[in-house]
């Protein structure tokens, strides 16, 4: 498992500057109109956006940089303005986030007494191939400030005390965070908590568990999350990149934020690339519905000396590199889900059956161990993968594993055994030749036999 | 409005009392636990009831030692609509 480094792209020269000077002063809503992109999408050439401030971009920059600018007064027509955006969440389940705002503010209001919301960011990646939060957070924390403040204000609660914004986020992130806190207006009023550094801490019922209770745990969800959340309140958990994306959208409009992407994905995503050496991890922000092909050639790889790529990361797929467009939508056989922006390259030499049990036996052991299903089943799985990749040749093995995965895909208070058996399922097929060479007793790989 | 029967996975501890009265909705897995008949994806946490199962369904929540099982009543989502990712 390769190490993610908190890395940060060469970047592009931008012309925020110029326009600056060419009358650029009181920002409003498509003011910020960068050129328009040339042509088809055969390049992934893309102008920064939730980095264009350039590393460690602290308030005086942040505001040079994409004007002054109240989140509170963003408020009232938030939520329509996302509408016409299309924008959907960053953290995995690419959910349209006006809905998921809608409902929260609308279970508010639908109370006798009205229930002030509750509104957290959540930057717990989890994930051992996930960065672009933590990067995010590093480089443009008040972004992400500015998203939460004008979420929030959305939900009805402009001007209130500060006890319902929250920024969740892992030990390594949070001095920067405090630290834009302290730089801005009424940065008092967002609490921050620690997430711990496991793969489920992220889970949006974790989120809340967590800081309702002081354990990352999902929690089981009779009631959703935007009726009944933190102590009991309509709760909304955004992924901090989607935050920055409503800062932006709130800033510069919807038609803006469309300029970038296609109409079914439209915008930019960040995305956390890594592969075998020498590439290195980085963090890039690609235009939706982009061909993985140039995003890896983009990352410095060569796509024909890869054999697969996991994309979504260890709840994503397994997909081989070629013809695959980047997009929550489409289909299956054209386009890769992006889930929360993992994109993991596999080298020729590297078994992709060993690969894939080696992270579910890390998946297993992630399992809350809460859920019967969860906490028998991952294992069971993770114990055949390995038995596969240690070459165990028996036929009924992958029979077994299927079956397995079956068996527990939707049992569990959280979506890990379906992210699991996902993952596996990606595997059997991307995988099968490989899967039968082993079970015929060799590997297809440079080693010759199955380990 | 439907109604479904929740499974709280956290608190099941997988002894079948369950799937003993509601033999035609509820099967067991390898290790005991409740699995929902011919149901896929969520529909296996929140299982959808006939009418004609309301009853056994409704003595499984009180008799589960575990206080594992609810009934609920929900709209049923509007084809293409899927829940917020939770
Ligand atoms: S499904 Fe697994 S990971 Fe999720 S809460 Fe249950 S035991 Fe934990
Ligand atoms: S009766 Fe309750 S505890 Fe027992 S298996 Fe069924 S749901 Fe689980």
């Amino acid at each position: 498992m390769s190490q993610p480094r908190d890395s940060y792209p060469a970047a592009p020269q931008d012309n925020y500057q110029d326009r600056q000077q060419a009358g650029y002063q009181d920002p409003h809503r498509d003011a910020y109109a960068p050129p328009p992109l040339q042509g088809p999408r055969d390049s992934i050439r893309q102008e920064p956006r939730l980095l264009a401030a350039g590393p460690d971009a602290g308030w005086a920059r942040h505001t040079d940089i994409f004007g002054r600018w109240e989140p509170q007064a963003a408020g009232p027509g938030l939520l329509e303005v996302l509408a016409e955006s299309g924008l959907t969440g960053r953290g995995g389940a690419a959910f349209e986030t006006w809905r998921k705002a809608t409902a929260t503010a609308g279970s508010g209001r639908k109370s006798l007494f009205a229930v002030r919301p509750v509104v957290i960011a959540n930057g717990a990646e989890g994930e051992p191939l996930s960065f672009k939060d933590r990067t995010l957070l590093a480089h443009a924390p008040h972004l992400v400030i500015d998203g939460l403040m004008a979420l929030a204000a959305a939900l009805g609660q402009a001007g209130t005390s500060g006890t319902n914004m929250y920024i969740y986020a892992p030990a390594a992130s949070l001095p920067r965070v405090r630290e834009a806190l302290a730089e801005r207006p009424r940065g008092k009023q967002v609490r921050v908590v620690q997430a711990p550094e496991t793969f489920i801490s992220g889970e949006s019922s974790a989120v809340v568990n967590m800081i309702a209770n002081g354990t990352a745990l999902p929690t089981d969800q009779r009631r959703r999350l935007s009726e009944s959340g933190l102590n009991g309140r309509p709760t909304l958990v955004v992924n901090v990149e989607t935050l920055a994306q409503v800062a932006l959208i709130a800033r510069f409009g919807a038609r803006w934020f469309r300029e970038a992407g296609t109409p079914t994905d439209p915008g930019t995503r960040l995305v956390s690339v890594s592969g075998p050496a020498p590439a290195r991890d980085v963090v890039l922000e690609v235009p939706g519905g982009v061909q993985l092909c140039l995003v890896l050639k983009e990352a410095g790889m060569d796509p024909g000396s890869l054999s697969a790529v996991l994309v979504g990361g260890y709840h994503g797929r397994w997909v081989r590199p070629a013809e695959h467009a980047l997009s929550p939508v489409g289909p299956p056989g054209r386009t890769a889900r992006p889930g929360a922006g993992v994109i993991h390259a596999l080298d020729l030499q590297t078994c992709g059956i060993q690969a894939t049990a080696r992270i579910v036996s890390y998946l297993a052991g992630q399992s809350a161990r809460q859920c019967g299903p969860c906490m028998f089943g991952l294992p069971a799985m993770a114990s055949i993968l390995n038995r596969i990749a240690g070459g165990e040749t028996d036929h009924r093995l992958a029979t077994e594993l299927d079956r397995l995965g079956r068996l527990v895909s939707g049992r569990g208070a959280c979506r890990h055994p379906e992210g699991t058996t996902g993952l596996v399922s990606s595997a059997l097929e991307v995988f099968a030749a490989d899967f039968r060479a082993h079970l015929a007793g060799y590997c297809t790989g440079p080693g010759g036999v199955a380990a | 409005m439907k109604t479904y029967l929740h499974i709280d996975w956290t608190s099941c501890d997988g002894r079948g009392l369950c799937t003993e009265l509601l033999p035609g909705v509820l099967d067991r897995d390898d290790w005991g636990y409740p699995v929902a008949r011919g149901k896929v994806g969520r529909e296996r946490t929140d299982v959808p009831l006939r009418d004609a199962d309301r009853d056994a369904a409704q003595e499984a929540v009180f008799l589960c030692p575990k206080l594992a099982l609810s009934l609920m009543q929900r709209t049923v989502p509007e084809p293409g609509q899927r829940t917020p990712g939770r």
